[in-house]
């Protein structure tokens, strides 16, 4: 009985076995970086940049039709120059990169719905917008694959200048060039991984697979390390049960991982150890020092 | 050879000057206080002297040194307190200039950090997240950082604004013992009773330099009243300066 509500979609279907995998490895490669993201405070920040991988997915799609390497390398073009125009705009002009980023986003959004309704159905329009886990084909499936095994490496690579340059910039900047390449590289591992997870969430859900599993380790862990840990743990189960859920309800998966994903959050603001409301609730003695 | 030259020295934002034309040169070992009032240009003149801050005119001579080996203190430290990293990593970066990104950090270094703990009163705090430290504490643990980093020119830049008394005295200890170790440290300071008691020589600093060489020489009750006379604004209406570039 449990085997066939938790084993038996995946041991029976192809498609299903795909898209595990898939999303595994999306959980792999995004929830570290959901995790520096909500740590650099840039939350919104991944969200606006998922929105303005679109247009260049749907140019990619205006194109070459539904061919993974045009729309993936039009999306990751678009995600690079609006990564680094907002950048470029906060710095010479007044406006910062919030507001920046939001404008930009706004506008991508429209410019990709607009472009897609021009020569897409209303089928590629829901699957641009929520994704199409259910229908990652192999070149897809290694497309992710390979994403998050980049992705792992580059953090590794990366990660003393990335942490520093969060917590203490101006030490970095003191002692070392390297800062500014810590913080393009970051923003290309972002804009990567949306990319990655815009074939199989959409544009509008690609951020939450990086970003809700991150504000849930924040109640889990004091430590970054910490934090990572239980950021992939909880992007892998979301994954794992959001397909199931998808496949018994009948609901279309991406909103269903993220809603699980979801799930966790709510749990844990409610009664994560670090922070969390029920323990402001509870009222406990002090220590004696 | 002077450890630092500055040659005709402006530094300034905007094409306002806060250091003006300054000329001297600091002797390696020296041990230079430097004091003015706000404004004076302190802060400005030791970003240019690590490199931060581009001159208007003039130059900085660092004896062949790269700034970038200049330990820095800076005023107002812009750490990220919510940041979830402990004690003994943020002073362990002082290692960067040795290892870079991937350089390991072995049990000579170990030694190194906790040593660098040790001194500045620490030893227990190694494990606590940045954000659960006082205001003294986070000033000693950047000390510890600076201790660490071992560099033969150390810039402080009013290290003892809003700590207790304790903790300003062990950290001024710390500061005798780079002196005594025959490195060159400057210190930006507003307490003059202090500068007196402890810095063999002071620059008084008014956007121009007022004075500069013996404490005793400099700190006298005109030069002070001068320096106190120096206009904090800047001045929009300003010309461009008559005097010459060299």
């Amino acid at each position: 009985m449990l085997y066939d509500v938790l084993i038996a979609p995946f041991a029976d279907f192809e498609f299903m076995r795909r898209a595990l995998v898939g999303t595994f490895a999306l959980a792999l490669g995004a929830a570290p970086i959901g995790v520096f993201l909500m740590l650099r405070r840039m939350s919104l920040i991944g969200d606006a940049m998922a929105h303005a991988i679109l247009p260049g997915a749907a140019i990619g799609f205006l194109v070459a039709g539904l061919s993974l390497s045009a729309m993936a390398g039009g999306g990751l073009i678009a995600g690079f120059v609006i990564a680094l125009g907002a950048g470029l705009i906060a710095r010479a002009t007044p406006l910062k990169e919030d507001a920046s980023l939001a404008a930009f986003f706004l506008i991508s959004l429209a410019l990709g719905v607009a472009l897609v309704s021009v020569k897409g159905s209303n089928i590629d329009l829901m699957n641009f917008l929520f994704g199409s886990v259910l229908a990652v084909d192999n070149p897809t499936l290694i497309l992710i694959a390979g994403i998050a095994s980049v992705s792992l490496v580059v953090l590794a690579l990366i990660w003393r200048p990335l942490v520093l340059e969060c917590v203490d910039p101006g030490f970095l900047r003191s002692v070392s060039r390297a800062g500014g390449l810590a913080h393009i590289g970051f923003l290309a591992l972002v804009v990567m991984n949306l990319v990655g997870g815009f074939q199989a969430l959409g544009t509008l859900l690609a951020v939450g697979i990086m970003m809700v599993p991150a504000a849930t380790a924040r109640f889990w862990a004091r430590d970054i390390t910490g934090m990572i840990a239980v950021a992939v743990g909880c992007a892998v189960v979301s994954g794992y049960a959001g397909l199931l859920v998808s496949f018994h309800a009948n609901l279309p998966s991406g909103p269903a991982i993220v809603l699980v994903a979801g799930v966790f959050y709510a749990l844990s603001v409610a009664a994560g150890p670090v922070g969390g409301l029920l323990w402001l609730a509870v009222p406990r003695r002090h220590l004696e020092a | 050879m002077p450890e630092l030259r500055l040659h005709n020295l402006t530094l300034g934002y905007d094409r306002h000057p806060a250091v003006h034309h300054l000329d001297g040169t600091v002797e390696p070992g020296a041990l230079l206080a430097v004091v003015g009032p706000n404004g004076a240009g302190k802060s400005t003149l030791f970003k240019g002297i690590v490199g931060a801050l581009r001159p208007l005119a003039g130059s900085i001579e660092r004896n062949g040194r790269d700034a970038r080996a200049i330990a820095y203190l800076r005023q107002v430290a812009e750490i990220d307190r919510s940041f979830p990293i402990n004690v003994y990593d943020m002073v362990a970066m002082g290692l960067w200039r040795r290892k870079g990104a991937f350089g390991g950090i072995g049990r000579h270094d170990d030694a190194a950090i906790d040593a660098g703990i040790a001194a500045v009163g620490l030893t227990g705090f190694e494990q606590r997240p940045i954000g659960t430290l006082s205001g003294g504490q986070m000033q000693r643990m950047l000390f510890a950082r600076l201790l660490v980093e071992d560099a033969r020119v150390i810039v402080l830049d009013e290290p003892f604004t809003a700590i207790d008394a304790k903790t300003a005295a062990d950290l001024l200890a710390l500061v005798r013992r780079w002196h005594s170790e025959r490195r060159t440290v400057l210190v930006a300071l507003h307490d003059i009773e202090l500068v007196k008691r402890n810095f063999p020589q002071t620059l008084l600093l008014a956007r121009e330099a007022v004075a500069w060489g013996d404490t005793s020489d400099v700190l006298t009750a005109e030069n002070l009243l001068a320096a106190r006379r120096m206009c904090e604004a800047f001045d929009d209406d300003a010309a461009a300066c008559a005097v010459a570039a060299e």
